[in-house]
């Protein structure tokens, strides 16, 4: 977007009173207002009015599920009119400023305060700016050598550009002036109880782990990989990845679209998207689910993987059985076989929680689903000096939840390490 | 087919599109292009004193999506030779017999006047229009707006003109003044034949916040232009009206000021105008924007069933009166349809914080509601609501009651002290001052309460 589309879209707003798009951001952005400010030439203002509410506000402009979000929520819909287009205006605001390595903030003096956050993504560093914006020391531990966590290495590569992400983190790093120690993973008693003992509260923003197996024979075969790492190689080597002819994604969540709509953008000849249930019940977005059959991807509903068929060592194909759901359970129908040959076989079907290191840490509990047990409004865990926010909080959301999250808790870290009560 | 054909003050004209005194009148080549273009007839650039302009010369206001919602502009008259603009006169005229073409003239003494009011008659001009308009640069020099905001000299030049003229004389009124009629009666009592207005307001179209000078800039400096364009159109239409209405004045008027499509004709048509000068849209969109008017004005003439302009002219100047005739039993309040209603609250807004707070919030619905017994019918959510005909404004009163202010005056039934029980606002409902800081706002609204 340049500066005259912005002027003519930014002109559309109505300046709706108590505005829907707010309500339906996560993190609450005065949408109105920055948009307003980009139209009376204002884009430091609007960038500010972003970045007080969410620390992402450019990648978010860029990879949020804005349809169902804000511009979902945007009154035109309601008269057939094409909604503001609040994303790309976010990112023309923020973009701008970005590149103008412009200071928005003035940080207060340095409260003596000292807070750990472990993972530099969306909900780790949105709660090191908001940390940062009360005078406390922070200090972030990254697994990785990059920040952002899945806004670089787990979002489909059309959505933004990896110099897009990083540019938006190096002008928070400058802004905010927290730290962050890459390749440092924390993953053991020892270094936990380093942090417990150095710092006043810690912030876990891990996320989850790689994509989990489905336990089915002939996992172990080349060429069968994780839809979340197939995606990172991609962002990362995008040079380096071939795609073959056929390809077969398992699975009806976003990753499982974003993984089958760049195999049919790069190339494969066939792809299948196949899903265990119904095309109703899949958790991807419509928006999403258009974008792939819009890019060749064929679907195959009601079909569960029951083997990865191999020669050699190598995917030849999955073996699928149809289901059906029978009061209100999914049952597998007996002799029901068929195989879809496949070159390759991703599988886009939940991540891995990460339990056994969350089990370090004395007094926070997981659920049965593996998420950190939360209080949501505070962000804090069963180990008050333990605050989450994230998807190993949420159990995997947008990044928009996870900046969110990451703000809120860093505003009650400060409330708590401020006045204990 | 309506004829669109005209007679005014005696110059004939193919339709009432003229093009006004300005920058696109200002050689014969533009003109012969406007009247190809299917344009009436044309007011010469003002031809007169020699003169100098400066670079550069406009300005504009732009409004949210709307390039030049107002304009304004430094240029003087014509600065090109009288003897070049008298031969293209001839050529135009010769090319187009049956076009209007006006010679629009400023000078200053009587001779001068007799001088060239002799010269464009030769030339062959239809009419001529006095410049007693232009706000800059030469009413410095005693011309102008100068001329048009002193009746006793706009009176005399009129007369020196009408010594010598034999073609019709076309006043040209500056806005720049309290009382339009007060120049339009002084013309007409020096004789003149019909009028035209307004020409440009005086202004500072903007200021360039970082360089500390309004624009247009010459040289890091700025001076007071002349403004029209569509933001001129409601001053112009009520002036218009003054003049149409004054029973002093009773000439022929051609309409000025903001016109840019047929229903601005239209309006000026209705509130007395014979004819109507564009400049402006011009300037903007060239002289294609005749084809949209002239089809208009047509095709609402045949919708109406009006055979030609005089059957329509004035026709709303009956129903403008002086605030004191209005009937005072008239009720209308604001309807909101819920149907069409898209939940953006602005109407809420306008009426919370701008009118009557006669509009509240809906608990579980984006859709607000009207208290009626609070509202005053004044318009202010019908207007601000982006959704047409969402909010009417709709007929409480039964018609049968008609009381005005003078006849209530006349009654001895108005209010006479300042807390007089017949004031109008005393029983309306207003909320205590403290109520502001105890109602929830939503999130981002109010520093007390977020």
């Amino acid at each position: 977007m340049n500066q005259t589309e912005a002027h003519y879209e930014s002109a559309r707003c109505l300046f709706c009173y108590d505005a829907p798009c707010v309500t339906a951001c996560p993190t609450s952005i005065d949408i109105p207002l920055f948009i307003r400010q980009i139209h009376a030439d204002h884009v430091a203002g609007a960038a500010k009015t972003i970045y007080e509410s969410n620390p992402f506000g450019y990648a978010c402009g860029k990879v949020c599920p804005t349809e169902v979000l804000c511009e979902g929520a945007c009154v035109y819909n309601l008269q057939q009119v094409k909604p503001i287009e609040i994303g790309r205006l976010q990112s023309y605001a923020t973009g701008a400023i970005i590149h103008q390595e412009q200071q928005l903030f003035i940080l207060p003096p340095a409260n003596g305060m000292k807070v750990a956050i472990i993972g530099a993504g969306p909900a780790g560093l949105s709660c090191a700016c908001e940390l940062r914006m009360r005078g406390f020391e922070v200090v972030v531990f990254e697994a990785k050598d990059k920040p952002s966590g899945l806004t670089i290495y787990g979002v489909a590569p059309y959505k933004i550009t990896n110099e897009e992400v990083l540019d938006e983190m190096t002008y928070l790093e400058k802004q905010f002036g927290f730290q962050i120690r890459y390749n440092h993973r924390i993953e053991t008693r020892e270094q936990l109880a380093e942090l417990e003992q150095a710092y006043e509260a810690i912030f876990i923003g891990i996320g989850l782990g790689e994509t989990a197996p489905l336990q089915i024979p002939g996992e172990d075969l080349e060429n069968y990989m994780g839809a979340v790492e197939f995606i990172e190689k991609l962002r990362m080597e995008h040079h380096a990845v071939m795609v073959p002819a056929r390809v077969v994604v398992l699975g009806g969540g976003n990753t499982a679209m974003d993984a089958a709509s760049e195999c049919a953008r790069m190339g494969a000849e066939s792809v299948v998207l196949a899903y265990r249930r119904s095309p109703n019940e899949m958790g991807a977005y419509h928006f999403e689910y258009d974008l792939v059959k819009g890019a060749g991807v064929q679907s195959l509903f009601n079909a569960a993987p029951v083997a990865i068929l191999g020669n050699n060592g190598r995917v030849t194909g999955v073996k699928f059985q149809k289901t059906a759901l029978e009061n209100e359970k999914l049952i597998l129908i007996p002799d029901s076989d068929f195989v879809v040959e496949a070159d390759w076989v991703i599988r886009a079907t939940g991540q891995a929680r990460r339990t056994s290191f969350l089990n370090l840490i004395p007094g926070l509990e997981t659920d049965a689903k593996g998420r950190i047990v939360w209080n949501a409004t505070t962000g804090q865990t069963g180990n008050p000096t333990y605050f989450a926010g994230g998807d190993a909080a949420n159990g995997g959301k947008e990044v928009v939840n996870a900046a969110a999250e990451g703000r809120k808790a860093a505003q009650h870290i400060a409330q708590w390490l401020l006045s204990p009560s | 087919m309506a004829d669109l054909s005209v007679n005014f003050a005696g110059i004939q004209s193919p339709n009432p599109f003229w093009l006004a005194s300005a920058p696109p009148t200002n050689s014969g080549y533009q003109i012969m292009k406007a009247f190809d273009a299917g344009w009436g007839g044309a007011v010469w650039k003002t031809l007169g004193i020699p003169v100098v302009n400066v670079s550069s010369r406009y300005g504009a206001v732009n409004y949210r999506n709307s390039r030049m919602v107002g304009f304004n502009n430094i240029e003087l008259i014509s600065d090109r030779p009288l003897s070049d603009n008298l031969r293209e006169i001839e050529e135009v005229k010769k090319r187009f017999p049956h076009h209007a073409v006006i010679a629009s003239l400023m000078v200053g003494p009587r001779e001068e006047w007799h001088q060239i009011v002799r010269d464009v008659e030769n030339a062959g001009a239809d009419g001529i229009e006095l410049n007693f308009g232009c706000p800059h640069g030469m009413c410095e020099r005693g011309m102008g707006s100068a001329v048009g905001q002193e009746p006793k000299v706009l009176k005399t030049i009129v007369e020196w003109v009408k010594e010598v003229s034999t073609v019709p004389v076309i006043t040209k009124l500056t806005p720049n003044i309290t009382d339009i009629t007060q120049p339009a009666r002084a013309a007409v009592a020096g004789g003149t034949d019909a009028l035209s207005l307004i020409n440009t307001i005086q202004s500072l179209v903007g200021v360039d916040i970082d360089r500390f000078v309004p624009y247009p800039i010459v040289d890091g400096k700025s001076t007071n232009g002349g403004y029209c364009g569509p933001a001129v159109k409601p001053i112009a239409l009520n002036m218009t009206k003054n003049c149409a209405q004054d029973p002093g004045v009773k000439v022929p008027i051609s309409g000025i000021g903001g016109i840019e499509n047929w229903r601005d004709a239209v309006e000026f048509i209705l509130l007395g105008a014979g004819t109507v000068q564009v400049c402006t849209a011009v300037m903007h969109f060239g002289f294609g924007i005749i084809r949209e008017m002239v089809a208009g004005l047509s095709g609402y003439m045949d919708d109406k069933g009006f055979a030609t302009i005089e059957d329509f002219r004035g026709k709303a100047l009956d129903h403008v009166l002086t605030w004191e005739n209005l009937n005072m039993k008239y009720k209308v309040v604001a309807e909101i349809n819920e149907e069409k209603c898209i939940g953006c609250q602005l109407c809420y807004t306008a009426c919370e914080d701008g009118a009557h707070q006669a509009i509240k919030l809906t608990p579980g619905s984006r859709v607000p509601h009207i208290v009626e017994e609070n509202c005053v019918g004044c318009n202010l959510c019908s207007l601000v609501c982006p959704v047409e005909s969402c909010i009417t404004m709709e007929r409480r009163d039964d018609g049968s009651e008609h009381l005005t202010w003078s006849e209530r005056t006349m009654a001895g039934n108005v209010p006479l002290t300042f807390d007089d029980p017949l004031a109008g606002g005393l029983h309306h409902s207003v909320p205590s001052p403290t109520e502001a800081l105890s109602t929830p706002v939503p999130r981002h609204y109010g520093l007390s309460q977020n």
